[in-house]
């Protein structure tokens, strides 16, 4: 059992919990996730690690409520556990050591972005974030980044910072100099957009997937990707990958699978499906 | 208790007992166990069939050298608690064997009575006295000896992490097993379904080596958690059982549409994750026609499931014959009372997709068996201007493993054969001193049996081990 020692609401339907798992906040790094199951009975959800805390053995999820089971998980309180959190899983994040590093997060893509950002800066790579929400109250952990960087935060509707997608801060940060990688985690349309932008210009650019996974070791191939061609498991391959060769409309494409089941499970009266940035 | 023993003669006319079923009928639309066990009475007449031979070639086909003559003439005589401590002896998990096990080419098909119409019942009497022994503990105490003061890591809670863990824990070991989900059993549990094998059986043999001094600890993931040069550092001894783990595919088109399964994926939905419950948190598809690519116990498994959640066509499609199926022949007879259609020779040449991308057939084409190849069975080959496609709206393959690189990427000591899997030598020792390993990790995709024979010799081989290295 996992005991919750504080809950955060970042936005709407993002909420931060810090939860006890000694092991995984002493040996995670930047880019790798946990299999969380809160209950019996329960789905098994990855979730990136955003933050941990080894002193006192704890990580941080970031968990935006989308389905039946982020919202039971984000329904849980200080003092609750979760009961089953296995890892830390995945590869770590292919780091740069020196340059200049550009993280693009998008709605609670930023939660992933965040500990990438982190590791750079405390390398001593000159870090620039740009973060995206819909409006002002759906950007997220604008301050943490702060802590590693210059940032520009852009909303749709221009409520707060500047008015656009990411994409267009990023065309502006690309034109004004060098800039050895880009690291771009939100919806899939915006890390299809940024692997656009980048191309052309041959900036290396890594994207972190989340497609749907069960076992996160590898064992049932649901999580399957298609790089270059090449079908790779994003959680043993993955999470990140180059997102010059990533084929993104299959992507996008298996991630509705379960719709209906989905719909099914938010057919509830309780339920205001608010789904983040660029799910229009 | 039987009034006297029987004459060879008289055993001999004793004909085989018949396991009765689940109607086939009623069992398609249910989870609950198929073979409903013999009755008491019929497990003695079964058990008198044997003919008690000086030298038991039934043991011989055995990967776990159960003394087989021994427990059925106990059985024979009705001397149940001494029959169960005598098969327990032999086997940690009997009950799970004599459901999976394929006795037909193991210890049935040495059976003597086998050379001139129908072997013993190995199985069904070994399901008989195991599941005996699960509704009288007290019957078979658990062993325990006292603390060696040793500490023993097993990496995976499968059939070989299992039985090595009773083996070690019998002798007074501190035993701990590490699982990477979040609940022990490995392909007992995730794997192969209810209507095959019950999960409170399973956890019935996991808590008995708890009550035995076993530690378990799930959601540890062995080259992730922890790696193998860290658990040699913390324990006298390591053995590595996290099976196969990769799903191999077809590599054909189409593999990536909605619709297609692996196996393990499909299988693991619905027994791990109990999405066959209607108000399951984790979903599964329920398609109206399945088509499952394989021959083998995986193959039989994901068509049985498919029937039962509600699909009205399950194809089974093999390039080979029924005469080449790996599968175990019960469950290929039991898929096939099932209703279950099987396209023989019959080759995936792509998978076909709706604008939406979710599968609407298979293409295949039809084989005819040429030469054998080099594992002696009759290689198929494409026939020409035979293509043909199934209509289906889901398609899983089950075509076996690959080995998992999670763990031996992180253990570079460990040397591993062109395939990925771990090398040893005929104890199980790896490359590495103290760490051994057994399973799919080293065969490949394997039975449940074979598992535990190699837990079984790891567990002796890691004993001699603690004896030399003892301080």
């Amino acid at each position: 059992m996992h005991l919750i020692t504080a809950k955060t609401r970042l936005s709407p339907n993002v909420t931060r919990l810090d939860v006890q798992a000694p092991r995984i906040a002493e040996i995670r790094r930047a880019g790798q996730f946990v299999i969380v199951r809160r209950g019996e009975g329960a789905e098994r959800i990855p979730l990136t690690i955003a933050d941990s805390d080894p002193a006192a053995g704890t990580i941080t999820l970031v968990i935006q409520a989308v389905g039946k089971s982020t919202r039971d998980l984000v329904a849980l309180e200080p003092g609750e556990a979760i009961r089953d959190i296995a890892g830390p899983l995945g590869h770590p994040t292919e780091l740069i050591t020196a340059g200049r590093a550009l993280c693009i997060g998008g709605g609670v893509g930023t939660a992933v972005v965040h500990p990438i950002a982190q590791a750079l800066a405390r390398a001593g790579v000159n870090v620039t974030s740009i973060v995206g929400g819909r409006s002002r109250e759906w950007v997220i952990l604008e301050a943490e980044l702060r802590r590693c960087g210059d940032v520009v935060v852009c909303t749709d509707d221009g409520s707060y910072g500047r008015k656009g997608f990411v994409t267009e801060a990023a065309t502006d940060y690309l034109k004004s100099g060098r800039c050895d990688i880009v690291y771009a985690v939100g919806p899939v349309p915006m890390m299809r957009a940024v692997a656009n932008l980048t191309r052309p210009l041959g900036v290396r650019t890594i994207v972190s997937l989340n497609p749907l996974m069960v076992d996160g070791t590898g064992m049932c191939g649901g999580c399957r990707v298609s790089v270059d061609g090449k079908a790779l498991f994003a959680c043993v391959d993955g999470p990140e990958f180059d997102g010059h060769r990533v084929d993104f409309d299959l992507l996008a494409e298996r991630q509705t699978t379960y719709r209906e089941f989905e719909q099914a499970a938010a057919a509830r009266p309780d339920h205001d499906c608010r789904i983040g940035l660029g799910q229009r | 208790m039987h009034p006297q023993r029987l004459t060879p003669k008289e055993r001999l006319q004793l004909s085989r007992q018949v396991m009765p079923a689940q109607d086939a009928a009623q069992r398609r639309a249910n989870f609950a166990e198929v073979n409903l066990g013999l009755p008491e009475t019929l497990a003695l007449i079964e058990a008198d069939r044997c003919l008690q031979c000086k030298n038991p070639r039934c043991m011989l086909g055995c990967p776990v050298n159960v003394n087989i003559p021994r427990f059925l003439e106990l059985l024979s005589q009705g001397r149940l608690p001494e029959a169960a401590r005598s098969l327990l002896h032999d086997n940690a998990l009997p009950a799970i064997t004599g459901r999976v096990c394929p006795q037909e080419i193991q210890c049935e098909c040495e059976c003597i009575r086998a050379k001139k119409g129908e072997s013993v019942a190995v199985g069904h009497l070994e399901r008989f006295v195991a599941d005996w022994a699960r509704a009288h503990p007290e019957a078979v105490p658990v062993l325990t000896a006292p603390p060696s003061g040793r500490r023993v890591a097993i990496v995976g809670s499968g059939p070989a992490g299992l039985t090595a863990a009773g083996e070690l824990a019998r002798n007074g070991h501190d035993v701990t097993v590490y699982e990477a989900l979040h609940r022990p059993g490995g392909v007992l549990v995730y794997g192969i379904p209810e209507f095959r094998l019950p999960k409170q059986i399973v956890d019935q043999e996991i808590d008995r080596l708890r009550q035995a001094g076993v530690k378990i600890e799930c959601n540890v993931v062995i080259g992730r958690t922890y790696t193998v040069p860290e658990l040699r550092a913390r324990f006298d001894a390591v053995f590595i059982a996290n099976g196969a783990g990769l799903p191999a595919f077809m590599n054909i088109p189409g593999e990536n549409l909605k619709g297609v399964y692996t196996a393990n994926e499909y299988l693991t939905r619905v027994n791990l994750m109990a999405a066959f419950a209607p108000d399951a948190d984790t979903p599964v598809l329920r398609p109206r026609c399945a088509v499952i690519v394989g021959g083998g116990n995986v193959a039989m498994d994901a068509a049985r499931t498919a029937r039962r959640l509600g699909a009205e066509r399950v194809v089974i499609a093999y390039r080979r014959t029924k005469a080449e199926m790996p599968a175990r022949v019960e469950e290929v007879h039991h898929a096939e009372e099932e209703g279950i259609d099987f396209e023989l020779l019959c080759a995936p040449l792509e998978i076909l997709g709706t604008d939406r991308k979710w599968v609407r057939g298979l293409r295949c084409v039809r084989m005819q068996l040429g030469e054998p190849d080099a594992s002696g069975r009759r290689r198929p080959v494409p026939i020409p201007d035979s293509e043909f496609v199934i209509e289906c709206d889901m398609v899983v393959s089950a075509l076996g493993t690959r080995a998992n690189p999670l763990l031996t990427a992180t253990c570079r000591d460990l040397k591993l054969n062109e395939r990925g899997n771990i090398e040893v030598d005929e104890n199980g020792l790896t490359s590495m001193p103290g760490v051994f390993a057994g399973g799919d990790i080293v065969r490949g995709a394997a039975t449940v049996i074979l598992a535990m024979g190699d837990g079984k010799r790891a567990a002796i081989a890691i004993e001699r081990y603690l004896l030399e290295t003892k301080a």
